[in-house]
């Protein structure tokens, strides 16, 4: 019954939601595909034909490598040198070897879970690199890529995965805020430290990082309520991964989700996340805006989650090959190798260089989670407050007793 | 020089007084400028210290939470109200799993000086949602405070305390005691913002209470006393943590304790107390902690709130009950 309603109802929605001819074909073809009762094929369908025929998606770099020009957001990006573009490069390939890294670890037990960044590079680093030393980050749990540009030791990313602790690093070292796993919060931490910002009379900016999931919650509609109405300097950089575990995109919104902006006064822009460039010359571009006083902006960067949520999760049920092997098409690393290739910008040397320097960064990485202690046991009372609590004292004594009873009798 | 003032008033010059000495300090929540609070607690403060600084924001209470977060990661220090205490469940998970973690995930480095002002509890005829007393869920929590004045003195030092203080604070303030009025001593030195007090001696039983159950107990006292019982008065003041060593002092003096609170008896703050204290005194109490309080009911209307709320005759019949023993 659900699925047959839900189904009834594809062709509609997805007439309503597109514009032109390939509009509707697909929603003719979602249509028939429904009446046949297979919903993931469906699906399939529709996403894989939605991110090829959107017309307000900016691209610099088309899949096959190809520069495009783009009068409006070229100027953000005008400056780029060769050794810029192999940088962005080398951001891509560590950030996707320390995930590939984290996620055998947790396979060998070493990680308790990982939230992989698989085919989220680019978003991740175009955006990342667009922000300033001053700016401050908000993520969610896999902005693993941010991390990195900020100068995050990668490392501390696992204390969390592994269970040695809650966070573990300092936010104000980096400007990277602690990873934040109920969904959607750290939008309204965002919103609120940008008001300071701008209290402050500061031209830093501020990025909230949150996925098309969280578009749902309403921490995220709050924040956008109060970024528009204090004029904060904040952008929101939604990373539609078309996927929040199970559900699709499709059951969050049933519009692009940067037209939300529209209905609270600021605008919003669909880059594709696939292309490091255009991530970084929209970022760059909504960041200013901040600086310059003009408020928030919301960033939808349309990706792909190529693989699994977390290591907990298993997308075979969910979804079907066709459309990861349509998105590994666009794989971001492979489109600015072909774009560095084709114009001269980088040789065999430099990939060869960069392949040693990922390994001996995953064999780091690999070290670091392993000799990472356990927390000693007084951990737990640790940091509990500030200030202070009485109880805390009165339990934090009682477990040292306890403890000290296995000492006096000389085992554990 | 001392002024007697009614306890809203209090919480303004509180306010006033802290905003005045840092410049970090800020009030935000629904209708707190213009109008100066549905109870005229922020009455003024727009006016004299500018919308930056007392800010109305958009109704949206975990939105206003958690922007508070945000600022107080930027280094200020926002006081905001929750309108009124069932108004407070929006932004529970912001208050929950964001506010009392941050210090503890971020392994001490940040801090989250944020009060949580929160008219509560009954007695002044309001609709639904309007009269409840959830301290006991934010006990529970770790990395919060809790406290509730009594009166308008504990009202106005505690306010600047909690300012003051690096962690969290929820400040419950007992809405129907926002007209009573106090002395008010602001060049006072003021007792610790978590120790409990004596507010009456008595040798034959100990009440101990906070916020809006302190006058009650205060009465219950005056009228045990005609019937020639003396009974001490505890002024708990803060929920959490909680003083129990002035309760157990008290408890070993006398020898009975009832505890008074407008929340629901099960699983309440009272409940904690009667287990704590029976653990700490065991071989001098003379009989079971009792308790006082609401059913285990939803808050009811208006015209049956005085069936529901603790009364003068519902504590002394717990008096009488715990002297039977």
């Amino acid at each position: 019954m659900t699925v047959e309603s839900s189904a009834a109802r594809k062709p509609r929605r997805s007439a309503a939601g597109k514009a032109g001819t390939t509009g509707s074909k697909t929603g003719t073809t979602a249509g028939t595909t429904g009446a046949t009762g297979t919903e993931r094929t469906t699906r399939t369908t529709r996403s894989t034909a939605k991110k090829s025929t959107d017309p307000e998606l900016v691209q610099l770099l088309t899949p096959e490598g190809k520069r495009v020009k783009n009068a409006e957001y070229d100027p953000f990006v005008a400056g780029i040198t060769p050794e810029d573009l192999r940088g962005l490069y080398r951001d891509m390939v560590l950030t996707r070897r320390f995930d590939a890294e984290a996620t055998a670890l947790q396979r060998q037990g070493e990680l308790g879970l990982w939230a992989s960044l698989l085919g989220q590079e680019a978003a991740q680093i175009g955006s990342g690199r667009a922000t300033r030393e001053d700016d401050y980050v908000f993520p969610t749990y896999r902005e693993h890529g941010v991390a990195w540009c900020r100068g995050v030791d990668p490392a501390n990313l696992l204390g969390m995965f592994r269970g040695v602790n809650n966070g573990g690093w300092d936010p104000n070292s980096n400007n990277f805020h602690l990873y934040t796993i109920v969904i959607g919060s750290q939008t309204l931490h965002a919103t609120g430290y940008a008001m300071g910002v701008a209290k402050d009379g500061a031209d830093s900016a501020v990025i909230a990082y949150f996925g098309d999931g969280a578009s749902s919650q309403g921490d995220v509609a709050e924040s956008f309520t109060f970024a528009a109405v204090y004029n904060a300097p904040v952008v929101f950089f939604c990373q539609n991964n078309q996927w929040a575990i199970s559900e699709p995109t499709e059951r969050q919104t049933r519009v692009p989700l940067y037209q939300r902006a529209q209905g609270y006064g600021f605008p919003g822009v669909r880059v594709d996340g696939n292309d490091v460039l255009a991530c970084l010359a929209v970022t760059k571009w909504a960041l200013e805006r901040a600086r310059n006083g003009e408020g928030p902006t919301l960033v939808e960067a349309f990706t792909y989650r190529m693989g699994a949520h977390t290591t907990s999760d298993d997308p075979t049920r969910y979804r079907g090959d066709e459309e990861r092997l349509a998105w590994e098409a666009k794989d971001p690393i492979l489109r600015l190798r072909r774009y560095l290739e084709a114009s001269n910008h980088a040789d065999e040397g430099f990939f060869a260089e960069l392949e040693s320097e990922s390994e001996a960064l995953g064999r780091r990485v690999r070290e670091a989670v392993r000799a990472m202690p356990d927390p000693d046991h007084f951990a737990i009372f640790e940091n509990a407050y500030a200030d202070g609590h009485a109880l805390v004292d009165e339990e934090r004594a009682q477990f040292a007793a306890y403890q000290a009873s296995f000492a006096d009798e000389g085992g554990h | 020089m001392a002024e007697k003032m009614a306890m809203a008033k209090a919480i303004n010059e509180s306010l006033r007084r802290a905003l005045d000495a840092d410049p970090k300090v800020l009030v935000m929540g629904e209708d707190v400028g213009k109008l100066g609070g549905v109870f005229r607690v922020t009455d003024g403060l727009q006016k004299d210290f500018g919308e930056s600084r007392v800010i109305d924001t958009p109704l949206a209470e975990s939105g206003i939470v958690g922007t508070a977060i945000g600022l107080a990661l930027r280094g200020y220090r926002p006081v905001v109200e929750i309108q009124f205490d069932g108004f407070v469940f929006p932004a529970y998970d912001q208050i929950v799993t964001q506010l009392a973690k941050m210090h503890a995930r971020s392994l001490g480095k940040v801090k989250l000086p944020v009060v949580v002002r929160i008219p509560y509890g009954g007695g002044i005829g309001a609709v639904e949602h309007h009269s409840e007393s959830p301290e006991a869920l934010f006990a529970h929590v770790a990395g919060l405070k809790v406290v509730s004045p009594s009166n308008s003195s504990d009202a106005y030092w505690m306010m600047q305390q909690a300012i003051q203080s690096d962690d969290p604070v929820i400040y419950f303030e007992p809405k129907r005691r926002y007209w009573d009025k106090a002395e008010v001593d602001p060049e006072a030195i003021p007792a610790p913002l978590h120790k409990a007090r004596v507010v009456r001696e008595g040798t034959d039983l100990t009440l101990a209470a906070y916020g809006p159950m302190v006058k009650l107990c205060q009465e219950a006292a005056d009228a045990a006393a005609e019937e020639g019982k003396s009974l001490e008065v505890l002024d708990l003041r803060s929920v959490s943590p909680l003083d129990f060593d002035s309760v157990q002092a008290s408890v070993e003096k006398t020898r009975r304790l009832v505890v008074v609170h407008e929340a629901p008896v099960f699983f309440g703050s009272g409940a904690e107390i009667a287990a704590r204290i029976t653990e700490r005194c065991f071989y001098h109490l003379e009989a079971p902690v009792l308790r006082v309080g609401g059913y285990h009911a939803p808050y009811p209307p208006a015209r049956l709130e005085e069936t529901y709320l603790p009364d003068l005759d519902r504590v002394l019949d717990a008096v009488d009950r715990s002297l039977a023993y």
